[in-house]
């Protein structure tokens, strides 16, 4: 796949919708095609946070290794989904594994190269912020809606 | 198409309401660590009134007391009554200690089912969060036998553990059907679970229906549907297409003693199945 090919996929890529092409054409500039085989890491704990992923058809699980109990999934992420904002915040290092729970084909971009745009652009910066607190705030909700013990009650039980 | 009068017919139930028949427990099946299916049947010579999908019984064990239990099995078959239960407190403990040849006291069925003559032409969206499932199953039973009357039909299901999965052989069937979308998810699972990690409202924005021409049904724990409505809503489904099932401490499940009241309703008898736009208002009050 070619850095042309990219292009039309981040277009329609609903996390990025409404950007630019301008833009768009920036981002693809950082991009790559990658695919990971089942059971391979897209990211480590503790590892530097060098990229972000858009999963373009497969399933990542998100897992946190406890010790002497070992992983726990937190989260399945899949088709069109985003991997990753630990390159956004110092100290840039991943705060969860990512394991392709099949065989999964994602698009990487590269964190430095958007990092130093985005200083650049700073219009471009806060189209990333928008979408990314966006996400960030949706997962934060499902993450807190999982700390409640949802299915916990009697079927009517009140939360 | 079910018209009010027959709902609230259905919700007559049996000739003397109030006088619950003593069923006999033929097996006790586990579902989970704490959940169980009872097969009862009736005692000789009693027929019992056919039940529609989405109605409870009041489930009566001498000497302990009463609580309302929706039945979970097939409504087109009249031989065994299906009840799956979570325990929880003193009479679904006194339920799980049934035994095969054990007596339970039945009343019922009582309630609005849920309308799947209503929702015929459209795509189903049936969402179950936890003990949630047992109550849905028989509407998921009844579109699967008039399989031609209906779009697509997606369950999404959602279980604090893969442990806690109800129905699991069932779930496996239904997964293997090409005319049936079925996504289930966890909320905590270790390495080696292969499926789905996070809560069931994160399977709606990915869920295949026509968000124009969807009845979606929805059933577990309050909170849990509350949030699956906005994620429907979310979706761009209409609210009047959208379906919940109410749950509130009940008695006589016949609409006379009032301790199911939900602002103008009666849970036992305008309910438990309730069109979303009527009873919002009632679920946003924290009290009731
Ligand atoms: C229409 C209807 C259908 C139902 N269908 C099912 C079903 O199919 N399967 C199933 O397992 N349960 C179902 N329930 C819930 C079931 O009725 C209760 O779990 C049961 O009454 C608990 O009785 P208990 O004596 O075991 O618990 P209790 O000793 O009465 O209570 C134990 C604890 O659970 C809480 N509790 C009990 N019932 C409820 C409730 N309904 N809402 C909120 N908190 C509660 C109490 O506050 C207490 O903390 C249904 C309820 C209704 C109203
Ligand atoms: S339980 Fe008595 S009115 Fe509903």
């Amino acid at each position: 796949m070619t850095i042309h090919d990219l292009e039309p996929i981040l277009r329609e890529h609903p996390f990025f919708n409404g950007m630019s092409d301008e833009h768009v054409r920036i981002l693809v500039g950082c991009a790559k095609n990658i695919r990971c085989n089942e059971g391979d890491f897209f990211c480590r704990f503790g590892k530097k946070a060098d990229e972000f992923y858009i999963i373009r058809n497969g399933k990542v699980n998100i897992e946190i290794d406890i010790p002497q109990q070992g992983s726990m999934t937190i989260q399945t992420l899949e088709d069109g989904d985003i991997v990753g904002w630990s390159w956004l915040f110092p100290p840039y290092k991943w705060n969860f594994d990512a394991r392709a729970l099949q065989l999964t084909r994602a698009i990487s971009l590269d964190a430095d190269c958007l990092r130093n745009k985005c200083e650049l652009d700073h219009d471009l910066g806060y189209e990333l912020m928008k979408r990314f607190s966006a996400m960030m705030m949706e997962r934060l909700q499902a993450t807190r809606l999982q700390l409640l013990d949802f299915y916990a009650g009697p079927a009517g039980a009140k939360g | 198409m079910i018209a009010a009068k027959e709902r609230t017919k259905a919700a007559a139930g049996a000739a003397d309401p109030m006088r619950p028949e003593l069923y006999r427990v033929q097996r006790s099946r586990r579902e989970s660590s704490d959940t169980f299916t009872l097969e009862l049947t009736p005692p000789r010579g009693y027929k019992p009134t056919p039940f529609q999908p989405g109605q409870f019984n009041m489930l009566y064990m001498p000497g302990v007391g009463e609580c309302a239990i929706s039945i979970s099995g097939d409504p087109a078959d009249d031989g065994v009554l299906l009840h799956t239960t979570r325990v929880v407190g003193t009479v679904t403990r006194a339920l799980n200690g049934c035994k095969a040849g054990s007596r339970v006291g039945i009343r019922g069925p009582y309630g609005a089912p849920w309308p799947v003559a209503e929702a015929e032409g459209n795509d189903v969206v049936f969402v179950a969060g936890g003990i949630g499932l047992a109550p849905l199953r028989p509407a998921i039973f009844h579109v699967l036998a008039h399989r031609r009357q209906y779009g697509r039909i997606v369950l999404l299901y959602g279980a604090r553990t893969p442990e806690d999965i109800l129905f699991k052989p069932m779930l496996r069937k239904w997964s293997s059907r090409l005319d049936m979308d079925v996504y289930v998810t966890v909320d905590r699972a270790e390495a080696g679970w292969r499926g789905n990690v996070g809560v069931v409202t994160n399977l709606i924005k990915r869920a295949p229906f026509d968000r124009l021409n969807t009845t979606a049904f929805i059933c577990g724990p309050e909170i849990m549907m509350h949030y699956t409505v906005l994620e429907i809503l979310g979706r761009g489904v209409n609210e009047k297409g959208i379906y919940v099932s109410l749950e509130r401490n009940m008695k006589c499940a016949t609409g006379f003693c009032g301790h199911c009241q939900m602002g103008p309703f009666f849970v036992c008898k305008d309910g438990p199945v309730f069109r979303y736009d009527k009873v919002k208002r009632w679920m946003e009050i924290r009290e009731l």
